[in-house]
């Protein structure tokens, strides 16, 4: 098939524009979540969409997304609520009012379908495709109601930014400024079981979780700046949607959800290592380099030592004697700060074994370090 | 002799007390722990781990599989440290990007050799409870149903672990520092029982899958929680909770033909539910009680110390009467009547006409609180 003729694929738009929807709107509000500590959140209003789903369809005989997905935002609040009043007025931690939220509320779902199943309505079949997510069934009346849901989840973070971004980062501050944090913090969670109810079509209830945390993460390696995470969390988020979506259309029994969440969990291994500046691989590298940077330093100082004992500026110290004391790996060592001319070799090049002594360059550098060390100040 | 095993009513409640024992006996520590999203995390990623291990060694069942696709647990509790270690990702986010990931890896293999697996991507999430009398193994001329093999294995494991290492397992998880100067390697410790934990979500995955298995496994050591403060008290708690948990909840699922393990796992959630609302002490209207309580005393002292400042004073006929209160405790007339009558019920005051009088309690409850006053300045 050419490029064209798969654009051209009725289903395939269909699949491509719901996963850019869920990349959009997952990226964005799982900024805030994982900003606010909260990413678990999402993995307890995703299960807790599972009653929803059913008692939407119990209600209205159909499987028509705009009731399901209303039923999903209905019991993904009520969860929401439920661990805040679990955690406000219990003993329990946060963690437990999570688990138990999520496990009891997945299970009520896991009731409700099998009295759907038992009851026989030729309608349910595929109900429990919420579980893993269907994206080739996506239907285009499915994705007017994703997009009205994005686009109300959009306009509300544009609207509030400056608010939400306060909450997020200090929500002391936020309520000193007379902002009502509690509602504010309320609104976002809501907006989480929003997200949630976009992915179920694409990703299922299981595997939201992902979805809210891993873009986010992945764009935070990248910036610190609140303007350039949320971006590009929700590029990330349709990146992964995309190719995870397209890649499940290739062959039989690739579920979209965990072809999305591996693309997704890729893109966070791929920004852990080589994002710049917070990059594990980067950090390691200047790591490697401060190591080796620190051993020329302790090799030039231990030539200016030779010296000064010997009352000889211009001492030659031979190479048997420093690899006694720096091992053998002062021979790369003595090459490098060889080129930045600190030292240089005996001028009689056949001798063997070889002589080095510190040029006046070196000299002077060696006095600055020991200096440096003198005065308890780090040297560079 | 063996009768009552061919009876699958009995096996399923069997098999369902026993996950929901084994459960407790690790639960109680990680909810205390206040690691109860890991159990989350485990009970997802073993799927990865039954997967390979059935890839590997083509054993779907016994303590071979228990243990291989236990290691995958221990392999996600493993990463997400690692994660958090690394201080790029916080502890919530760490856990959240971890197991999804080897679910997610889990599903697709699944997926792809589904033909030739017992278990689809339906059994994973939900379990089979309800079939797990038909799945026997002959031990001694008798048969004797896989799942309660496992879960019976489980739990007894399960229970030697606690009961070997209560007193180090209570002090790593109240006072870590404590437990590591003392040389008892709390990390260890913790790392065996979310081995534990993992092991048992593989015997108990059959029965109710990934996801009820935290229903076990964080809602009933909560419940406990909620209902006393011994540890000793929550895993005997727990276990009862267990067994009334599966009776119940298979009762409730055969009548109203839904999922076994769901109803078990929702009878969990009822559980809490109570335990937070009418729990002693700590439950929700115990605490409004008390409050409420303390609220009585309070206005029944404040009424004491009232009418004693003024007792034998000349103002005693305007200050100590009824009306006086309104004005000068900015007490609702409603309000004062219940103080009074409160006050005369437990003997602290008489009333003469309009006249309030301490009696030598009343009078004794006052000074209490002045001395305890002057006392503080």
């Amino acid at each position: 098939m050419t490029l064209m003729a798969l654009l051209g694929d009725y289903t395939l738009q269909n699949v491509a524009l719901g996963a850019l929807f869920l990349g959009l709107i997952s990226g964005v509000l799982g900024s805030f979540a994982v900003l606010r500590k909260q990413s678990l959140l999402g993995d307890t209003l995703s299960h807790a969409a599972l009653p929803g789903i059913c008692l939407g369809f119990i209600v209205t005989g159909a499987r028509h997304m705009g009731s399901l997905l209303l039923g999903a935002l209905f019991t993904g609040t009520l969860a929401a609520l439920l661990v805040m009043a679990l955690t406000r007025y219990s003993r329990l931690k946060t963690d437990a009012a999570l688990g138990i939220v999520l496990s009891t509320f997945f299970a009520l779902g896991v009731v409700l379908l099998s009295y759907i199943q038992g009851t026989g309505n030729a309608a349910q079949g595929g109900l429990d495709a919420f579980l893993f997510g269907q994206a080739a069934a996506t239907l285009r009346s499915d994705l007017w109601v994703m997009a009205a849901i994005t686009a109300i989840a959009l306009i509300l973070v544009g609207l509030c930014w400056k608010e939400f971004k306060l909450v997020c980062f200090d929500p002391g501050f936020a309520s000193t400024q007379g902002l009502p944090v509690l509602l504010l913090e309320t609104v976002l969670t809501v907006m989480i079981a929003l997200a949630v109810v976009v992915g179920l079509q694409m990703v299922g209830v299981v595997l939201m979780a992902a979805m809210i945390i891993a873009p986010a993460v992945a764009a935070r390696q990248w910036s610190r700046r609140l303007e350039v995470m949320v971006p590009l969390a929700a590029v990330f988020g349709m990146v992964a949607g995309l190719s995870g979506a397209l890649a499940s259309t290739l062959g039989r029994g690739l579920a979209t959800g965990p072809l999305i969440i591996i693309v997704v969990s890729l893109l966070v291994m791929a920004s852990l290592l080589f994002a710049p500046g917070r990059g594990l691989v980067w950090s390691w590298l200047l790591r490697v380099r401060q190591r080796r940077e620190l051993h020329h330093q302790h090799v030039l100082t231990t030539l200016h030592r030779l010296a000064s004992r010997h009352d000889d500026h211009a001492f030659y110290a031979e190479q048997g004697l420093l690899e006694g004391v720096h091992g053998t790996a002062v021979r790369p060592a003595l090459k490098v700060l060889a080129q930045r001319g600190m030292v240089t070799l005996s001028t009689q090049a056949s001798r063997q074994p070889r002589y080095w002594q510190l040029t006046l360059e070196g000299q002077q550098e060696a006095e600055r370090i020991l200096m440096a060390v003198e005065q308890g100040g780090a040297s560079s | 002799m063996m009768a009552w095993l061919d009876d699958p009513g009995t096996v399923i409640v069997l098999v369902g007390a026993l996950v929901g024992m084994a459960s407790t006996l690790v639960g109680t520590f990680l909810v205390l722990r206040g690691t109860s999203m890991l159990a989350d995390a485990i009970s997802h990623s073993i799927v990865f781990g039954i997967i390979v291990v059935w890839l590997v060694a083509h054993v779907q069942s016994g303590p071979l599989q228990i243990f291989g696709a236990a290691l995958t647990g221990i392999l996600t509790v493993f990463l997400t440290q690692a994660l958090i270690h690394s201080k790029r990702v916080k502890q919530d986010a760490a856990i959240g990007l971890v197991f999804p990931l080897l679910f997610s890896i889990g599903v697709l293999l699944l997926n792809l050799y589904a033909g030739n697996v017992h278990i689809d991507t339906h059994t994973v999430l939900l379990g089979e409870i309800g079939f797990v009398w038909l799945d026997t193994v002959t031990l001694g001329g008798v048969d004797v149903p896989q799942a309660l093999l496992a879960m019976g294995g489980m739990t007894l494991i399960n229970a030697l672990f606690v009961g070997l290492f209560f007193k180090e397992l209570k002090l790593a998880t109240f006072d870590e520092a404590l437990a590591r100067a003392l040389g008892f390697a709390p990390g260890l410790l913790f790392y065996g029982l979310l081995f534990l934990t993992s092991g048992t979500a593989v015997a108990a995955f059959d029965a109710v899958g990934a996801v009820l298995f935290v229903a076990f496994v964080i809602v009933i050591p909560a419940s406990a929680y909620l209902l006393t403060d011994s540890v000793m008290r929550m895993l005997g708690y727990g276990m009862v909770m267990s067994i009334a948990a599966s009776v119940a909840g298979y009762a409730l699922a055969v009548r109203w033909d839904v999922s076994i393990g769901g109803m078990m796992a929702v009878m969990t959630g009822i559980f809490l539910l109570l335990a937070f609302l009418i729990g002693p002490r700590h439950g929700v209207v115990a605490q409004v009680l008390v409050r409420r309580g303390q609220r009585g005393l309070n206005e029944t002292r404040t009424l004491a110390v009232h009418l004693y400042n003024h007792e034998d004073s000349h103002a005693q006929q305007e200050e100590n009467v009824v009306k006086a209160l309104r004005e000068h405790l900015h007490w609702s007339d409603g309000r004062a009547r219940q103080v009074i009558l409160r006050g005369l019920d437990q003997g602290y005051i008489t009333q003469v006409g309009q006249m309030l009088n301490l009696t030598a309690t009343g009078r004794a409850l006052a000074m209490e609180l002045l001395n305890a006053h002057e006392r503080g300045r």
